[in-house]
């Protein structure tokens, strides 16, 4: 292959060393120096709002945008089931390196060791400090912190607060970003929508913004740029992501000129609730704690018509049981989706649309009693009561996977900066830390890490050689042209006047890609996506009607331009997966798998990043490589049998 | 099993529309079938969905998550704050709930507090105003101590959780009568003052969110609207635990605080 190498800057030194010694290598700035920079934060989720508040408080002065009304709103709040913690409270052996480990062989080695253990490392500094911050973590009867092993780890680090972790974790940023706030050191601009990232002879210099209830489009300066939007599952138009999640920042982020590396990873969650019908909005995930004590099964029949209750145990398969005896219904989450994928396939399939597999907790009941189970999961059962209508405490839950995640991002160096001098990307927005297949309880890991213990330390080195340069003045031609650009954009879409809502096109797009680019890929698929996609894009920019004006309060025009960067997304996701002949993680390619069904890697050519550089608007991105090296974790097949 | 009980029906939906902030608003009527499956703001969705293709604008109306955790919807549903479900954000509540033949009128959040934005969209700021004037613990990045230093009662610890479960969504608001923002503010105060983490800024932090609350909200009188809209079924304990609070932060001698 001829394509260019990546440099990711990771230090030299043992990897036990790295982290701690670059911290000492890296330039300082001053404190009183510090508020003669001006830092952009974008995104209030747990990687933005942990950033921002860090970076107040280190003395920085701070812009913060949000296009939700609070801070408070981003989707981490979401996360149901809890953070890992290298902290061995429980003595089971856990350690820094058991997580670095894990998170790696976890990631299918795709992902870069350096940046895995350093995450490894601070995660221990989340806990105490999500704790101190009033974080109501469970607790034992000694009211000392209780865990809990999660999603197939064999041990148990992961810190929860009931179903509803990631609410906890960012009300604690929240709070924190709230206090710089009224201290002065965090400007917060809420109802502001990222629609173009400044450059200027390279360098990031600003952003602008739209104001999502006056319509006003402004341009805003820094020394500094920090994206920490999330990201890209609603690619997919139904995902658990919520309604709002969408790609557009880190897109106008690579449009100039930052690489988006791999992002033909994404995650496919195993435990969510199967769609009901087909104009359904998003769908509902149930936290895979679930798994810890439910069963998954389906009939051992295609076309089976009886009541779960009405299926005796000989004629169940409990599938992943059969197949995994050492992690049976704890096998990682992609295994465990493709297997529900492959039983509902062979039609056997539940519910009325035998979309779904069983997740049962009779046994768990039976074992220890309906109080037990519903102090654990109560809230979980609720909600799918509120959503199906059907009692899992009578019947058991219907399950079936959805996107949830997506690894890939904005290609970031160690230093968590993007090919753009001066452009930083964070949280679920970059790529870094999850190769092709992140674990359970590390997404709110990964983004508090970044925006409290990593961040902070790394954007200071790249600003101590700047002091004394003032930020590019908003009133500098590069911001002028990008403002009249978004303005224009802007009155396109408003007189387009076709006939199909912005929805309609977005409900399409999201067919092509779950069919093409979701937990199964192959050639012929990806093939035929690269021609559908740009098929029905030049029928959206045609025929999609954008009703309202720009000057006021308007859902359908904010929701045209996320379409938009979603469409441009997805053939590079197509491209991505098709270029990638190997099977990984959330990957997989038909083509590549071993004689038992499971992802066959290929590492002799594909052990590396692939990141993707922009050519302008109707030009193929061209293709870079970092190149991954495992020397700490010896390259195996993952088995879980 | 399957639900075997999904089926279609007609719904009149009578919903706000009201152009901007200095718009008078009024009532308009649609027609709309939609089987019981289907949640509530889908229903919406769907209403928007033929508005659009007929031509006309959509009704605005905020939403996110979809899950009833990140308190973004929130809607008057037949008078009540997020609807006839108990415990249920607007965006859990599913057509089940209604029947063939109803009407349902749709208002938004009706609070001096919260001034409409666009049809049934509000601007719920003023909680943010609250927060900041305390509603957390002083704690920089990198200054916490072990985490298990300081072990917290479990009893303690669940009944901050209980007030944290608050998603912030101002049903509580919209249902008072007085348009008060007690639970809310009473819920924030109770979650970071049952902590022994919260205990050194307690007393100023309860008296300065007070404040602020009452700068932007009305009096509470002691209905109770509030825990019968709230999702979360935050208690009305928590107002208690921050009246009483707010009385012992004005009585202390506050030069010598320390020593209570």
């Amino acid at each position: 292959m001829s394509e260019n190498i990546l440099d990711s800057k990771v230090p030299e030194g043992s990897i036990a060393d790295k982290w701690e010694n670059h911290k000492f290598s890296m330039n300082l700035v001053n404190p009183n120096n510090k508020r003669k920079f001006e830092i952009i934060v974008v995104g209030t989720g747990l990687a933005g709002a942990s950033a921002a508040a860090s970076l107040g408080e280190l003395g920085y002065r701070v812009k913060a945008f949000t296009f939700h009304d609070t801070p408070r709103r981003a989707h981490s709040i979401a996360a149901q089931g809890g953070i890992n913690g290298a902290k061995n409270y429980t003595n089971d052996g856990d350690s820094v390196h058991r997580l670095f480990y894990d998170t790696v062989k976890g990631g299918d080695f795709r992902s870069r060791e350096a940046n895995v253990h350093r995450l490894a490392e601070v995660s221990t500094n989340i806990i105490d400090q999500a704790t101190a911050q009033g974080v109501p973590f469970a607790r034992d009867y000694g009211g000392l912190l209780d865990n809990r092993s999660f999603g197939g780890a064999q041990v148990s680090r992961t810190f929860y607060a009931r179903g509803q972790t990631g609410q906890q974790l960012l009300i604690g940023a929240y709070s924190a970003l709230m206090r710089q706030v009224s201290a002065g050191s965090v400007e917060l601009h809420t109802r502001s929508e990222l629609l173009d990232v400044v450059t200027k002879d390279g360098e990031a210099c600003g952003i602008v913004v739209r104001d999502l209830l006056s319509g006003e489009v402004t341009p805003h300066s820094a020394h500094a740029v920090v994206l920490a939007t999330g990201g890209y599952g609603n690619v997919y138009f139904l995902s658990t992501n919520a309604m709002m999640c969408n790609v557009t920042a880190a897109w106008r982020a690579h449009r100039k000129g930052a690489f988006f590396a791999n992002p033909c990873y994404t995650q496919i969650h195993p435990t969510c609730i199967p769609a009901s019908d087909d104009f359904q909005s998003k769908l509902t995930l149930m936290s895979e704690s679930l798994r810890n004590d439910g069963r998954i099964w389906v009939p051992n029949i295609e076309g089976e018509s009886r009541r779960a209750a009405d299926i005796p145990e000989s004629e169940r398969d409990y599938y992943l049981e059969r197949k995994y005896p050492a992690f049976g219904n704890l096998v990682p989450r992609d295994v465990a989706s493709r297997n529900a994928k492959t039983v509902v396939d062979e039609g056997r399939g539940v519910g009325p649309l035998t979309n779904g597999v069983y997740l049962d907790f009779s046994a768990a009941i039976e074992r220890d009693g309906l109080d037990t189970i519903s102090a654990k999961y109560g809230n979980l059962f609720d909600m799918y009561q509120r959503i199906t209508g059907e009692n899992p405490y009578q019947a058991p839950m219907r399950i079936y996977p959805a996107i949830h995640y997506t690894m890939g991002g904005l290609w970031v160096d160690y230093h968590l900066m993007t090919t753009v001098p001066g452009l930083y990307s964070i949280g679920e927005a970059n790529f870094s830390d999850h190769g092709a297949n992140r674990l359970g309880a590390s997404a709110l890991m990964q983004g508090l890490a970044d925006g409290y213990f990593v961040l902070p330390y790394t954007i200071g080195d790249g600003l101590a050689g700047r002091l004394g340069e003032p930020a590019v003045p908003t009133s500098d031609p590069v911001f002028t042209q990008a403002v009249a650009s978004v303005e224009a954009d802007t009155q396109r879409w408003l007189s387009t006047n076709g006939t199909k809502s912005v929805d309609h096109y977005h409900r399409e797009l999201g067919r092509i890609v779950w069919d093409n680019i979701g937990m199964e890929r192959n050639k012929e698929g990806l093939e035929q996506a690269l021609s559908d996609i740009p098929s029905l894009r030049e029928e959206f920019l045609k025929n999609v009607r954008v009703p309202g004006s720009a000057d006021t309060l308007n859902q359908s025009l904010e929701k045209a331009g996320r379409v938009d960067d979603f469409f441009e997304l997805a053939e590079l996701m197509a491209r991505d997966a098709l270029t990638r002949d190997e099977s990984c993680g959330g990957h997989f390619r038909e083509e590549y798998q071993t004689p038992e069904g499971e992802a066959q890697r290929d590492d002799e050519n594909f052990a590396h990043v692939a990141a993707w550089e922009w050519n302008g608007a109707g030009n193929t991105q061209t293709r870079h490589r970092e190149e991954l090296t495992f020397e700490n974790v010896a390259l195996s097949q993952r088995s879980y049998k | 099993m399957s639900t075997g009980s999904a089926e279609i029906i007609n719904v009149t939906i009578k919903v706000w529309r009201q152009n901007g902030p200095s718009d008078d608003g009024h009532f308009e009527t649609y027609d709309q079938a939609i089987t019981t499956d289907a949640s509530f703001l889908e229903m919406l969705d769907l209403l928007n969905d033929s508005l659009n293709e007929q031509g006309s604008e959509p009704i605005a109306f905020e939403s996110d998550c979809r899950e009833g955790i990140c308190g973004t919807c929130g809607v008057m549903i037949n008078g009540r704050a997020h609807g006839p479900q108990k415990a249920t954000a607007t965006c859990q509540l599913h057509m089940r709930e209604f029947k063939d033949g109803d009407e349902i009128v749709v208002e938004p959040f009706r609070a001096a507090g919260f001034p409409v934005i666009r049809d049934l969209a509000v601007d719920r700021s003023p909680l943010d105003r609250i927060i900041e004037a305390g509603g957390y613990i002083s704690v920089n990045t990198g200054a916490a101590s072990d985490a298990n230093l300081t072990p917290v009662p479990k009893d303690a610890a669940d009944q901050a959780f209980d007030a944290a479960a608050c998603i912030g969504c101002g049903a509580c608001v919209a249902a008072c009568p007085n348009s008060a923002a007690q639970l809310f503010t009473s819920a924030k105060i109770g979650h970071l003052a049952l902590l022994p983490q919260g205990q050194a800024e307690r007393w100023s932090r309860t008296e300065e969110m007070v404040e602020v609350m009452e700068e932007f909200f009305g009096s509470c009188t002691n209905h109770g609207e509030c825990h019968e809209a709230c999702p979360k079924e935050i208690s009305l304990d928590f107002i208690a635990f921050m009246n009483r609070d707010y009385v012992k932060a004005k009585i202390k001698n506050r030069a010598l605080s320390g020593q209570n």
